[in-house]
Order: structure tokens, then sequence, then C-alpha cells
């Protein structure tokens, strides 16, 4: 038995305690946009943030969660969708097959929220997560625009 | 500023209903789960001809029987459908048939098979038909109803104008009239040229689902009353069971069964996978006895090697002249052995499928890039009619090739069949999925050169000694015995294949001939799948030569292209690159060296040119890659820059860092911590595409290019070191002393 918070709600769930963060999201709580691709914390597929810091939710036992701490995950990135990781990926027609994208979108969304304008060795650094339709160039070009659009974003509102 | 500007300006609207995901109208998927089950159309419309349904609200269903695995196949399909049938592009929302329903309806969808880089090519034309079709029924229902004559009615955009009136109808309002016509017999295509949809750079129409996790893929399906599997097959390929001992995973919780499937495998049954998967690790194994564990990658490539050599079961294949004789009898002589690895797919997707039996109906959900096979598959091995199965087609995520395969299909089926009228979802670890692939055959090459006095290719021969993929997959469409596929990129420019992937040059005396050298380990289709490494082969080799005539790559290669019309169209794309890199115009950045290379492959012709530095340590850094694409037609500019920019990271990941070794006859990997791919940082800097489509053919987009990435990055690296790489992957070789 566990509680945890996720997107916000909290949640009872009965589970032996090292099954992993995203088992419990998948299987237990029906949130399958979070991904399995490896199991061992290399692919990053099933990237979430706990706390706001982004993890690979296929290490993280649930025994090792408290019920305080936050968890989000790609269905409650942005209520609307609208986050502007997810709107540069539209615009840019990032995904190919989109499997590894709810993963990579929240690696992005976690770096800009650390680096708001990030160098491409600090996206280097920070994107670790693999695709292997290799949507690697149009990634970087995504976490650049919306880069931009937030700091356009927050300038007009200083002006406002 | 002017990024923030158009986003805002466009105004996203992820999760509305801008772009479909459709499901099946008409044969709705039972019982999938809510998520699934929103997007079924509806059934209220009207088919009009097979591929095209149009509901009342003009809205406009496009039926898409190749499987979309990320290459965007499935919005270029439509876009040939709609630009024929000349509809609203915003009002497009397309569908899967099913297997058993083409089956059932005399495969009016025809082939489903999605592979070869086929899926817009080996359609196109009937697919366009069908639009067209459409369109003259709907005209024809407008111009009935009006008892006006076709010719005074135009359409735009799903709005039919009887011109001396200007009376106005839409494909909505007159669809149920359509559908009652005979199809027209001539139908005549729209010239590429005056396309209005096909060949811009529309958006696709699956994206939206993908960055919220709303996509439905394989793995995500949930059916009332669904168990799920883990397996593991002998690690032997092709070992058998001898005795298993489930007793303790019985006993753990959540499971419900731990049960034998087909000869090798084992599969513990619970109410989570994790659980599954978590028990699946306590049942013990005994195979019978199996000769095949005593195979390890040197007894392989001693295999391959004594092939390089041998002068019986030699297939010969491309012969031009006497080039023995002319090697034998040169001023120079250069010769080399180069090899490739096996290679792994690693679809982010491990393989799965679910499936639910009873005895007299089979059906499954299953990510496969072959629905027809699947249906085959299925119905195989749940002992009934192929009329008693059905297959549903999901998303990929991925497929490279390794989703032609049906393995997971007949092994989820002949598990189900162990649960009658229970759904079974069967998903394989990751370390399953590694252990379990179809992999990219192993192969070496020797090769040898003639150069004259005054450094002109008089003879080039090459063996090449590896796993034949037909021998094991499709032993009858191998011809005299022979494996052709193991000569993509190297048929003969008078040959049945020309149009398929000549060799780009015009060599005075050339023998190309295999040696095939089978292994139990499984082979499969990998994306360029032979391309790959004959890429190499010949590509690297070139610049060997090349070096060994004292010439400039580019220069070389151009006098064996400029003889010979048939090499025409490998010389303009290899210049296409050479001038966009600045070959001949300007010098590479400061510690930075060049590497070009040609190619042809799925009926496209292709090239690259790299900018490549190496550092002092020996680690590559790829500066700039320009590849170039030659399909003949392009339908959607967008994607085909994607399919490139993304196979380069395919490519090069193999090539850098991939490799599958052998050790007691069993794959030695076991998940991405011993199997090494490629990511972000490791990934070229900056990739060009360069299409230059020029019309007559349609070759294929998904795989060609993938196999002058390496090559040309490889001869960049042999500039700026002095050695040239042959053998993969890379990072088994000390670049710098």
């Amino acid at each position: 038995m566990a509680k945890l918070n996720v997107n916000g709600k909290s949640l009872d769930v009965k589970v032996e305690d090292d099954t992993p963060l995203l088992w419990v999201l998948r299987e237990q709580i029906g949130l399958t946009g979070t991904k399995y691709g490896c199991g061992v914390a290399q692919c990053g597929a099933c990237s979430v943030h706990i706390n706001g810091e982004v993890q690979r939710s296929c290490s993280v036992p649930v025994s090792s969660l408290k019920a305080t701490d936050k968890i989000t995950t790609i269905e409650a990135l942005s209520p609307t969708g609208q986050h502007p990781i997810q709107k540069a990926w539209l615009a840019l027609e990032v995904a190919q097959c989109g499997y590894c994208q709810s993963g990579q979108i929240m690696a992005a969304a976690a770096l800009l929220k650390k680096t708001p304008n990030p160098t491409d060795a600090q996206i280097d650094e920070a994107m670790t997560n693999i695709c292997r339709c290799g949507t690697y160039q149009r990634i970087r070009a995504g976490i650049k625009m919306a880069a931009a659009e937030m700091a356009g974003g927050t300038k007009a509102k200083v002006k406002a | 500023m002017t990024a923030t500007t158009k986003i805002s300006r466009r105004k996203f609207f992820i999760g509305s209903a801008a772009a479909g995901g459709g499901l099946a109208i008409g044969f709705n998927i039972p019982g999938v789960r809510d998520a699934l089950a929103q997007k079924v159309l509806g059934t209220t419309g009207n088919e009009v001809g097979a591929w095209v349904f149009i509901k009342p609200n003009d809205e406009v269903v496009i039926r898409i029987a190749r499987s979309e695995m990320g290459q965007g196949t499935l919005t270029g399909l439509a876009q040939l459908v709609a630009e024929e049938l000349d509809c609203d592009w915003k009002k497009v929302k397309w569908e899967y048939p099913t297997p058993g329903q083409n089956l059932a309806r005399n495969r009016v969808w025809g082939d489903m098979s999605t592979g070869g880089s086929r899926g817009i090519r080996g359609s196109q034309d009937y697919v366009r038909k069908g639009g067209a079709a459409a369109r003259e029924m709907l005209i024809q229902a407008a111009a009935n109803d009006w008892k006006v004559p076709t010719g005074e009615c135009t359409v735009d955009a799903g709005v039919i104008t009887h011109t001396p009136s200007k009376r106005k109808t839409t494909y909505g309002k007159v669809a149920t009239a359509a559908a009652k016509l005979e199809p027209p017999k001539n139908i005549v295509l729209r010239e590429p040229k005056d396309w209005k949809l096909a060949g811009k750079p529309l958006k696709r129409l699956d994206t939206i689902d993908k960055l919220s996790g709303k996509q439905v893929y394989g793995i995500d399906i949930k059916l009332p009353g669904m168990v799920v599997a883990s397996i593991r097959d002998a690690p032997v390929h092709g070992g058998k069971i001898k005795s298993f001992d489930g007793a303790k995973a019985k006993t753990m919780p959540g499971v419900t069964h731990v049960l034998q499937v087909g000869a090798g495998a084992v599969a513990v049954v619970a109410d989570t996978w994790w659980r599954a998967n978590k028990a699946l690790a306590e049942v013990t194994v005994v195979y019978e006895d199996n000769p095949n564990t005593k195979v390890t990658s040197a007894s392989v490539a001693q295999l391959l090697k004594e092939g390089l050599e041998a002068t019986e079961n030699v297939a010969a294949y491309n012969k031009v002249g006497d080039a023995l004789g002319a090697i034998s009898g040169a001023a120079k002589k250069i010769d080399a052995v180069y090899t490739a690895p096996y290679w792994h797919h690693v679809t982010m997707e491990p393989m799965n499928c679910t499936a639910k039996w009873t005895a007299e109906k089979c059906e499954v959900w299953v990510p496969t890039q072959n629905g027809d096979a699947a249906l085959a598959a299925c119905a195989e091995a749940a002992g009934l009619q192929p009329s008693q199965c059905d297959v549903y087609k999901v998303h990929l995520g991925g497929g490279f090739g390794r989703r032609g395969f049906q393995d997971p299909t007949t092994k989820a089926v002949l598990l189900a069949k162990q649960i009658p009228g229970v759904p079974v979802k069967l998903l394989w670890s990751r370390e399953e999925d590694m252990k379990q692939g179809r992999y990219r055959p192993i192969s070496q090459c020797k090769l040898q050169a003639g150069l004259d006095d005054k450094g002109n290719l008089v003879g080039l021969t090459m063996r090449i000694s590896g796993q034949s993929i037909l021998a094991s997959v499709a032993p009858a469409r191998m011809e005299n015995g022979v494996d052709f596929i193991a000569f993509q990129g190297l048929n003969p420019l008078d040959g049945k294949y020309v149009k398929e992937g000549s060799i780009g040059y015009s060599i005075p005396n050339l023998y190309i001939d295999y040696a095939m050298r089978n292994t139990h380990v499984t082979p499969g289709f990998w994306r360029g799948v032979n391309n790959n490494q004959n890429a190499v082969y010949l590509e690297c080799f070139m610049d060997e030569v090349a070096k060994a005539a004292g010439r400039d790559p580019l220069e070389f290669r151009r006098a064996l292209m400029t003889k010979d019309p048939r090499t025409s169209k490998h010389l303009a794309v290899l210049n296409a690159v050479a001038n966009k890199i600045g070959w001949e115009t300007s010098k590479p950045p400061a510690g930075q060296f060049r590497g070009i290379a040609q190619h042809m492959g799925y009926g496209s012709y292709i090239a690259a040119a790299a900018e490549v530095s190496v550092s002092d340590k020996g680690k590559v850094t790829v500066h700039r890659l320009v590849m170039g694409t030659d399909s003949g037609y392009v339908v959607n500019p967008d994607q085909v820059d994607a399919q490139v920019v993304g196979s380069v990271a395919y490519g090069l990941s193999a090539s850098f860092f991939e490799e599958i070794t052998l050790k007691n006859g069993a794959v030695e990997q076991t998940n991405l911590d011993s199997y090494e791919i490629m990511r972000m940082a490791d990934y070229p800097k900056l990739v060009e595409t360069v299409t230059v489509p020029s019309g007559g053919f349609w070759g294929g987009v998904g795989e060609p290019t993938i196999a002058v990435a390496a090559p040309a990055v490889l001869n960049a690296i042999f500039a700026a070191t002095g050695k040239p790489v042959r053998s993969l992957p890379l990072k088994n070789m000390k670049l710098r002393a």
C-alpha cells in the first residue's frame, strides 16, 4: 500500500514495495502515456517529473516515494496540451513513431524550467533519451523554439 | 521573437479535433478501452469506392492499408487519395481497414505489408485511382441530381459546382447517391506538376496524440477481463524445452498461469505485467541438447572468413569483362577485407501482441508492419481458418523491419489458446526483445582493385561472405538458390534489379559474388537491409583506391560515372551533395575533413557528403552531413526530410556503436546498457537534406538514404586519420595512436 500524489490527485495504490513507479502509473492508475522502453533507466521513454525534476520512472520503486512527492506525467504537463514544448513539437513535426516523445517532452520541459535558454551543450547534456526514429535534430530545434516563446512570453508580461 | 510571433499566430489546439486519428468505421474494435473507443468515427456515411468513406458533414475518411510506424506513409497516402479526390484536406480523417476485411473483400485494399520502402511507391497508382474514381462518382451523382452533363460540373475541395447555373453541392450531400454508382473504368490521373495537395509539406495526420500521451500503441491495449504475460524463449535460437519448473512463480502475487509456448518458450500470466515479468525470472528451464550452443562470435567470424576464400558454394552475380585478369595485369593492386556485425532493431516499443482465442474465433491487436501476414500467423497458431480471425492494427512504436515478422503474434495466440475466451496481452521485456531479435545479417567482404599506370580503375572484385535473410525467412523467393537481396545496391546496370538498386559505376572489369554462410541466429530485414554494409564496403574501398591512385575521391568517382548514361542519375545526386557541401569551391573548417559516398537503393538515387573531425583522443564529431535523395517524385517534402534526417541516427548509431555478439550460441547483449545507441550528443551537429526529384519514376524514401550516411562519415574519418575504417562498429577501432 502506497500513497501517491499523481497529477495533483492523491491516490492509494496496492502494490509490492519494489514495483517501479512506471508500472504503477501504467497498470494501477491507467496513465499509459509514460512508456516502457528498457526498464534500466537507459532510454528515458518513462521520464516523469517528481517535484519538478525529471526522473526515469522505471527505476523509481514506489516505496521510495512519499505521499507529498508531486508526480507529474505527460498527461498533466499542460491541461490543454499547450506547453511551449508541445506547441513547438507540433509546429516542427518532431514526432515520428512518437513512442519516445512523452519522455523527450518531459525531459525537455524540465530542462527549460531550470535552464530557460539552453546552449547546444546544455541540450546535449540534458537530453539523453533515445529516439530510434532519429528525431534529435528536430528535438533540438523544438527546444530552442519553445525557449524563444517562453522568453517572449515573459517579456510581454513584464511590459504589460 | 519571430518564432514567438509565429507560434501565437498559429493558435495551437492540441487535443482538439484538428487532426483525426481514426479507427475503423463499421469495424469497431470490440471492447477496446475508452480512449480508443472515443476515436471510432461512427458508422454514418457512405463508402464511395473502397478507399473513401464520406460522412454527411463532409468529413472524408481515407482508408490506409499500409502500417504507420513513424515513417509518415499514412499522411502521404492520404495526400495521394485526397489529391485525386479533390476534397477539403481539413476534413480528412483516416482509418485502417482490417486484414480480415481485406480478405473478405477479395483484397480490395491490396498489399498491407509495409517494408522495403514500398508504402508510397508500391501503392501510389491504385490509391490515386481510388481517389479519382470516387471523385468521378461524386460528380456523376451531382450531375444526375441536377440532370446536367458531368462535363458542365467542376469540383474544388469537396464542393461540386454546375458552372452554367452556379448551383453548388458538397461531397457529403451526394455521397449516398454516389455510393450506388459503378466506378468509372477509364481514369486519368493528374500530372504531378499539377498537384495541389500531394507534393506539399502538409502536416502529419497523426501528430497530436503523440504529444500528450494519448496515442495508443500495442503496449497500451486494454480489454475487459484481460490478463498480461511476459515470455522467455530459448536463448539459443531454435532451442527446445526439455522441462521447466514454474512452481515458485505460481506462488507469486498476481500470477495465474505458467505455460509453455511453442517448442522453446515459457510464459507467466498475471494480473499485471510487472508481476508476470518478476515471476518469470523464477521459472527455471532445461533445454534439449543443441549443437548451436557451441557457436560464438569467433566461430561465426571464422565461418565467414572461410567464405571469403572459398571456391565452392559461391554464387557469381555481377560480371563485366575479366576482372581477375585485369587486376593481375594491373600496375597497382589494392585489396582489403571489411566486416559488419549483427545489428539489432531496438524498436523503442518492445515486441507485443494482445490475443483472444475461442474455438470459433481468434482476434489479435498488434503493432505490425504486415497485417496480412499477421492474419495468416494468427490463423495458423489458432488452428482456425483466416476467415475466423482478424487483426486490429495498432500504431507501431517503431518498426524498422522487425515488425514485418509475426513471431509476437504467433506467440500471443499460442498462449491465448491455452486460456480460451480470455484476452491476453503478451509484452516482451527489453531483455527478451534483445535476445529474440531478427538481426541484420553479419557479413564480411573482400575487395580487390587494379589501377593502370595513369591511376585509372581497370578492375574490381567483391566477394561477400555472410548470412542470407531469404534462406531463413523466405527460401522460396531465392533465385536459383541465390539470395539476390545480398547484392542490394550492387546490381548490374543491365540486370533485372537495375531499377531497384544498380551499382552506380561503369567499371570495365567487375566481378561480384556471394558466399552464403548461414548460422542458427535468426536474421531479418533491418532498415536499409544489406544496402548498409554493401555501401560501406564499396564506397569506403573506393576511397582507398582513389587514394592509392593519388586522386580526389569525387573526381575518381565521376570518372567512373560519366561513360554510361545508366549512371547519370547516380552522378546527378552525387554532384548535388558535392555542390551543397562545397567540395570543389571551399575548404572544410579548420580541423575538419570531408568524405563523400553514393549508392542506389529501393529505387532511389542517394549520396552524402560529410565534414568530420577526429580529436587527438580519437573522438569523432560529425559537424555537418549533407544527404541527397532522388526518389523520382516527392509526396510530402517535410516527411522526406524527416525520414532522411532520422535515418542518419539509425545508420550512424549502428556504424559507430552497435554490435550483437554471441556466446554459447546465444546473444550476449541483455539490454540498452550493453547495446549502445546514439543519443543527441553524438548525433551530427547539422544534417541538411538535398531532395532532387527528377521525375519519371517512383523510388522509396524510408530506407535508401541511410546507406550513405556511414560511408560518407567513414571516408571523412579516413581523410582525417589516413587509416581506413574497415570493421564496424567504429567503437572497436583505435582511431588515434
